[in-house]
């Protein structure tokens, strides 16, 4: 065993290492060193994003061929691990209230093993490595979900994660075992060749299916989503709703496009059904929410199912235009999960549509910040969104799903409705006693101020979408 | 440097100092100096593009560049003016220009107003200048947008209603759009996103055609106002504040009239041959519904926005007619409409901001007490019914001897059909005309009302200097958009 093969994996052992930093500073620091925990945290992880880039963009296989990586991937693992630093940041002020204080430690540490899980999900050649990747991601996931154990919803919104989580990976392990069986590997390079698309394989494909489909919450597995978002702290529902969501979507990706590629026709028909009840269920139920968080999880199952769009046609130009909704996905979704967190933190408590009512009185900013964030969503120009929504919509027009896409822009009005209605709060709605002016602290200033320029950058600068299509295959 | 990017880049200057000003005179200054620039620059391009053409320049597009956007999927930023392009930009700027000063005393949160309102200008200059489909259709996407907070935040009556309804309307048409030009890049090999280039391989399977052609139509149509979607007009127009009514019918509504000929029956003329008969029974619909139901109305802006729906609805039905003639009018038509019904809505504005009521059973009298807006009135509306002189009867005729040159007894028929709408907007306007500006004033409290300040004055001259002109030397814009027609038309009758 030849043990330098570790440190070809530079992203994973560089975030081991700022793991086991803060391991070390947790047990050691105390009184005021304390106070410098976030600052240090948020100082190792933001140069990691330019460590993923840089140092993981070499094209290798390790282990026997189960682990591999390209550039494509290490800049997939640069943008969770800019996500993941947005996150961060917005926590600042949770974890300085009385009753995570104390915790803070393991919060970061959580948080980053998710991140460690996505990691190998996203490299994983090999169906074992997957798995395990996998579970590291969702387990400490239910933690972050109950970490405000105090409060009732929180610890029931953990429970609920943690058995629907656990149910989504026994029907996955069930699909992988029956591939397995057909094939006699699990290697995906290998499995390729035993694909032959037999009845036994496409139920293993559809069981192998709903735990990704539980980890990205698409119609009908989206169940757990609205009550997990809702209890969960604001910055626990913003990594759930964006980060976990994109690595799952990239691996998706890769796994249907390299093992079933000889079962296109399958999962192609599988997703057309999946894509049009994700956005159209979740858009109808999304009307009628009013607690912000809720509505926000049903914005996010459709927001996946016009990712999905992308993965469809399993070209190359669905590929990049799919990490690239990812991307502007993750800017637009933090933006508005940070300004819940802040105004959550102003009302000191559950934010319902109401409470933004005549918001932009008192909060021009941040209610301008929030007006641009769900235009982005919506997919309105000159937003980044726009241009994402755009190029989703040609890959699958390009691939011939051409009513499938008539379908999801009829929704995109839809969305717009719902979207609008939370404008329509800020700006319109009177209000005599609207939530006080809030000050954001430098960490969410931070964030925030990035969200705002992807969202408004990211679109019209076009390099960035040209420097993600060079990487794609 | 190409003058054309200055279109898009004064609204982005004046949107940025906008954002930097802190009191209600540096967002005036900033407002008047960019509105002045563009109106002098629109001006300055269309003598320069006229003086260009007559010296023999015969390319269908001036002042062309393209820069690569987004190489992999053949977007470029690619502009080019023609003819109708160059006299749409200088009605933009005239009505972006007078709207200015129609909201000079716009409260409350008058900086937040403006930024919207650059935000929608920006959106209409880069549509005329854009030569790519998908550039048009951010620009398209983005001058729409605005439209909700402006009629939501500063308009009156159900403003959050026919805020919403506009803007979903407009919004499920722009879908319909989308659709459209995904078929159409990709029909046509999705080798290119520019309209002249797919305009020249003209190579889309006619069954293609015929699915995305009516797709396409309707997209714009719902913006100009086609029937059965024009319901989110009335509505939106009623609602809006006055400039953004002034701004939304005067040239937002073209963007529909201009998108449908430019894009979809430039670029899939096989389809708009054969399927023209449906939408041309529908724009009929348009004219005559429109102005019948104008004579029903009891309330100003509804009166006029009928009345757009009506005169919009024959733009519509003047492309769909496939002359050179009947297209000429169309674009004369856009303008005339675009200029008078900027003058009505500033009118109907500045009188309700005096008389708190737009019910025309409610007032009498006017004339005496407001003359000056009163005259004004009076000149809008025969300019509205097309008495020549003004640049309505320029339109309407020359839409009216192009359409009768189809010599088949649909087209004729459907022709005289809607040329009643002449005579049904006389009975509407007239009747307006004499119940609320003839007569005695009745309602004692309106008799203490004075008449116009100086920049409603300047506001209302502006534009009856405008209608007059194109009414009475209507030449020059006829030799300014012939090519452009003409280019288009070629591609539509081999």
């Amino acid at each position: 065993m030849n043990y330098s093969q570790f440190f070809s994996m530079i992203p994973e052992v560089s975030l081991l290492a700022i793991f086991v930093a803060i391991l070390i500073f947790d047990l050691v620091a105390t009184g005021r060193y304390r106070r410098m925990f976030h600052a240090m945290v948020c100082l190792l992880i933001i140069p990691h994003v330019y460590v993923c880039m840089e140092f993981g963009g070499k094209e290798q296989t390790l282990f026997g061929g189960m682990y591999y990586t390209n550039s494509m991937i290490a800049l997939m693992k640069a943008m969770l691990t800019f996500g993941s630093a947005l996150v961060i940041l917005q926590a600042h002020r949770w974890l300085r209230s009385t009753h995570t204080y104390y915790k803070q430690g393991e919060f970061y540490i959580l948080l980053l093993s998710t991140l460690v899980g996505m990691y190998f999900m996203l490299s994983a050649r090999h169906f074992l490595l997957f798995y395990i990747g996998m579970e590291l991601a969702s387990l400490p996931l239910a933690c972050l979900v109950a970490f405000d154990k105090y409060r009732h919803h929180s610890a029931e919104a953990g429970i609920k994660y943690v058995l629907t989580s656990m149910f989504a990976s026994a029907a996955m392990l069930y699909g992988i075992s029956f591939l397995y069986g057909t094939t006699g590997t699990l290697y995906f390079d290998d499995m390729i060749a035993g694909i032959t698309g037999s009845p036994m394989q496409i139920f293993a494909m559809v069981m192998f299916f709903s735990g990704l489909g539980f980890k990205i919450s698409l119609v009908p597995f989206h169940l757990w989503t609205a009550d997990s978002y809702q209890g969960a702290p604001t910055v626990v529902t913003a990594y759930l709703s964006v980060i976990s969501k994109g690595a799952a979507v990239f691996t998706l990706f890769t796994i249907l496009t390299k093992v079933f590629a000889p079962m296109t026709a399958q999962w192609q028909l599988m997703l057309y059904i999946l894509i049009v009840a994700s956005i159209t269920i979740a858009n109808l139920f999304a009307i009628k929410q009013t607690n912000l968080k809720r509505f926000m999880a049903f914005s996010s199952i459709s927001q996946a199912g016009y990712i999905m769009l992308a993965v469809i046609g399993g070209t190359a130009q669905g590929m990049s235009s799919m990490v690239y909704y990812i991307l502007v996905y993750i800017v637009a979704n933090l933006a508005v999960f940070g300004i819940i967190e802040t105004i959550e933190h102003a009302k000191e408590g559950e934010i319902v549509r109401d409470d933004c009512n005549g918001l932009y009185k008192t909060n021009p900013r941040l209610s301008l910040l929030m007006t641009l964030a769900l235009f982005s969503l919506a997919g309105i120009p000159p937003f980044a969104g726009f241009f994402s929504k755009f190029f989703v919509f040609m890959s699958a027009f390009d691939a011939g799903f051409i009513v499938l896409v008539f379908i999801a822009l009829i929704n995109t009005v839809i969305s717009l409705y719902y979207y609008l209605l939370i404008v329509k709060a800020m700006y319109i709605t009177p209000n005599d006693n609207p939530i006080p002016h809030v000050k954001c602290d430098l960490f969410a200033r931070i964030s925030l101020g990035a969200c705002l320029l992807g969202i408004i950058l990211l679109g019209i600068c076009s390099f960035v979408y040209i420097g993600i299509d060079k990487l794609t295959f | 440097m190409n003058i054309l990017n200055l279109f898009v880049l004064i609204p982005l200057v004046m949107l940025f100092a906008l954002w930097l000003c802190r009191n209600i005179k540096q967002i005036r200054t900033v407002m008047v100096a960019g509105s002045t620039l563009l109106l002098a620059l629109s001006v300055y391009l269309t003598i320069d593009f006229i003086a260009l053409r007559s010296a023999g320049v015969t390319a269908p597009q001036l002042y062309c560049n393209s820069w690569s956007w987004f190489p992999s999927l053949n977007i470029c930023y690619s502009i080019g003016v023609d003819g109708i392009s160059v006299a749409m930009l200088l009605l933009s700027s005239i009505i972006v220009f007078t709207g200015t000063f129609a909201s000079w005393n716009i409260k409350p949160q008058t900086k937040e107003f403006f930024l919207w309102y650059v935000l929608l200008s920006l959106g209409v200059y880069g549509f005329f200048i854009t030569t790519d489909m998908f550039a048009m259709f951010m620009f398209y996407e983005t001058a729409l947008i605005p439209m909700y907070l402006l009629i939501g935040v500063w308009g009156s009556g159900k403003k959050e209603y026919s805020a919403m309804k506009l803007t979903l309307m407009l919004m499920g048409g722009s879908a319909f759009l989308l659709m459209g030009i995904l078929g159409i890049y990709y029909g046509s090999g999705a080798t290119t996103m520019n309209i002249h280039e797919i305009a020249q391989l003209n190579n889309i399977p006619t069954d293609i055609q015929y699915i995305f052609f009516p797709l396409t139509f309707i997209g714009f149509g719902v913006l100009g106002a086609l029937f059965p979607f024009h319901t989110w007009s009335p509505d939106g127009h009623a609602s809006a504040p006055t400039s953004v009514s002034m701004l939304h019918a005067g040239v937002l509504m073209k963007l529909g009239g201009y998108g449908c000929f430019r894009i979809a029956m430039y670029l899939l003329p096989q389809a708009a041959n054969d399927l023209a008969w449906i939408f041309i029974i529908l724009t009929t619909i348009s004219v005559v519904y429109g102005a019948l139901s104008a004579i029903s109305q009891t309330d100003l802006k509804y009166i006029n926005a009928y009345s757009s729906v009506s005169h919009c609805g024959l733009v519509l039905f003047a492309i769909l007619m496939m002359t050179q003639t009947s297209c000429t009018g169309a674009i004369l038509q856009m303008l005339s409409h675009g200029l008078m019904t900027a003058l009505f809505f500033a009118l109907i504005g500045m009188i309700y901001g005096r008389t708190h009521t737009r019910d025309i059973r409610q007032m009498q009298g006017l004339m005496k007490i407001m003359p000056f807006l009163a005259v004004g009135y009076v000149i809008a509306g025969l300019a509205n019914l097309g008495l020549p002189g003004f640049s309505g009867f320029i339109a309407e005729m020359t839409i009216f001897v192009g359409a009768f040159m189809v010599d088949d007894t649909f087209h004729r028929a459907v022709t005289i059909i809607a040329c009643t709408s002449i005579v049904i907007t006389a009975v509407y306007i007239l009747r307006v005309v004499g119940k609320i500006l003839y007569g005695e004033p009745t309602n004692e409290e309106h008799k203490k009302l004075s008449d116009a300040t100086w920049d409603e004055r300047f506001t209302v001259i502006c534009l009856v200097i405008c209608v007059a002109g194109l009414g009475i030397a209507p030449m020059w814009v006829s030799d300014l958009i012939n090519s452009g027609v003409g280019d288009i038309i070629t591609n539509l009758r081999p």
